[in-house]
């Protein structure tokens, strides 16, 4: 049997009377895109953001390469994380540095390359998502949000990862950029040859990087399957996020708890 | 009933608060002395501490030497005690004032900067952005500030103690009228080495504190600007407080007479 690169069993975490994750149970195969779609507030960023170990879970597992992440110690982690690139939401590029510099910095700081080195990569990879030469010398504040979320892109995958997160990668785009976003990513996994984990809610976004779609509700996955199958799914759940039609088993809360 | 159980939780909320600043300070601690080291950010946060507060800090020692030698004059003339003015002047600046003043314009200036850099770091998701890329936070942005602080601050206060004897020589010589050589006699006559080291561990001890305070109520900020604007306004409340306590407690162990 073959070990998946990322493993969640039965993962629950709580803020305060909030129970976020209500025992996530997950897989990703090597070299799979999965997307993971749902609600804003259903547990998405924080499930990601325990695999990453930026959260800890209250009980359960989480194993990458059927190791078990949950407790490393610092150190360990940091090395664990050599294997992931993030594209966050906001694409949180490092605003004191130059586009390069935050293209570069895994780099520089993990892998401790020389600068000069480190730059000829990171404009290669600005040249991989699309942005020229003449960006690398810009501070991110310069930029549009499609080419902060470019250049997040490029920092994601500068170290050749192994795994790829994705946090809601198209939010706040026009839908002609969220597409040339949707078709980097896409490009820039299948030449990696990288395992992907996208969430989002933009279910355009999710047709076109899935190989296979999960559903999270209320803190757990409650459908999984091809992304080919996600309109006939069975799910009632599922069909009403995908038509994004307000009647339905989903109840959209409106007081905050 | 009702005043007790707000009484507690009060207790119980200032303990998980001492506590988490405690394991803070631990974690910040030992990664300023664990490689690797940041060079170029270290580098960066002592130009920013130590060179570009220079105006505001020497701009305060000046006046307030300046002004503390006028105010001296107007008291110890009623005692026919004018002579002692420049001895006054020297050993306020060294001692205290040099060091306190220092260390609340710079809490002011860079305790609110850091605050507000690490706090915005924060809520825009670029700390956990450095987590990913196998870069520890503490050791990239808490570190290299504690350092800074802890080293930058004492040679400000170098500065503040020259450019505040010299507003207090200015004052007594060019309106006060005194012998411009028996005033820098006068100056050194009587201040030893204690003087200027007691106020030289306050400015190190400050510093730490400043970078400590910005750095860690940027670092656990909420929200979004509403946080980041709470997490600076209590960096320099709070640094400006502990300077103000352990400046006391300084002063104890190095003049204690008991």
């Amino acid at each position: 049997m073959t070990v998946p690169k990322i493993a969640l069993k039965n993962v629950y975490k709580h803020f305060g009377p909030k129970k976020v994750l209500n025992g996530i149970d997950l897989e990703v195969a090597k070299g799979e895109s999965l997307v993971v779609i749902g609600g804003s507030g259903t547990g998405k960023s924080v499930m990601l953001k325990s695999v990453l170990g930026l959260l800890t879970p209250d009980s359960g597992s989480i194993q990458v390469d059927g190791v078990e992440t949950t407790r490393l110690r610092s150190r360990e982690r940091e090395k664990m994380l050599h294997k992931f690139g993030m594209l966050f939401q906001g694409a949180a590029l490092f605003d004191s540095l130059t586009v390069w510099e935050n293209v570069a910095f895994g780099l520089i700081q993990g892998a401790h390359m020389p600068r000069a080195q480190a730059k000829e990569i990171a404009v290669a990879k600005l040249g991989a998502v699309g942005l020229g030469p003449d960006v690398a010398e810009l501070s991110p504040a310069e930029l549009s949000g499609g080419m902060q979320k470019r250049v997040g892109l490029a920092r994601a995958i500068a170290d050749e990862p192994e795994i790829i997160f994705f946090d809601e990668p198209t939010t706040g785009l026009d839908p002609i950029m969220a597409d040339v976003i949707n078709e980097l990513i896409v490009q820039c996994v299948k030449d990696l040859g990288a395992t992907a984990v996208t969430i989002t809610h933009d279910m355009a976004s999710a047709r076109k990087i899935a190989d296979r779609i999960a559903m999270i509700y209320e803190g757990r996955i409650i459908w999984t399957g091809h992304a080919h199958d996600i309109d006939n799914s069975g799910n009632a759940y599922v069909d009403q996020f995908v038509h994004g039609r307000a009647d339905g088993p989903i109840k959209m809360q409106i007081k905050a708890l | 009933m009702g005043f007790l159980a707000a009484t507690g939780r009060a207790f119980l909320i200032f303990l998980e608060a001492t506590g988490r600043l405690a394991l803070f300070t631990g974690s910040a601690l030992s990664h300023c002395v664990r490689p690797p080291f940041y060079p170029r950010q270290i580098l960066r946060q002592m130009i920013d501490i130590g060179y570009y507060s220079l105006p505001v800090v020497g701009l305060t020692a000046l006046f307030t030497g300046m002004v503390l030698a006028l105010q001296s004059y107007s008291g110890f003339s009623r005692f026919q005690a004018e002579g002692a003015i420049a001895t006054v002047v020297v050993l306020s600046i060294t001692r205290e004032l040099g060091p306190v003043l220092a260390g609340l314009m710079v809490a002011g200036r860079i305790g609110a900067a850091m605050a507000a850099e690490i706090g915005t770091m924060r809520v825009t998701e670029q700390i956990d952005a450095l987590s990913t890329l196998s870069t520890n936070p503490h050791k990239y942005l808490v570190a290299p500030r504690l350092i800074a602080g802890l080293t930058m601050v004492p040679l400000l206060v170098v500065v503040a103690d020259i450019i505040g004897v010299f507003g207090g020589f200015l004052v007594g010589v060019y309106r006060l009228d005194f012998n411009a050589a028996s005033y820098i006699n006068r100056t050194w006559e009587f201040l030893q080495p204690v003087d200027v080291i007691s106020g030289l561990v306050k400015a190190a001890i400050f510093g730490f504190l400043i970078a400590l305070m910005g750095c860690y109520h940027g670092y656990h900020s909420k929200g979004g600007a509403q946080g980041v604007g709470a997490a600076t306004t209590n960096a320099v409340v709070s640094a400006s407080i502990m300077i103000l306590v352990w400046n006391y407690l300084i002063t104890g162990l190095f003049f204690s007479t008991k």
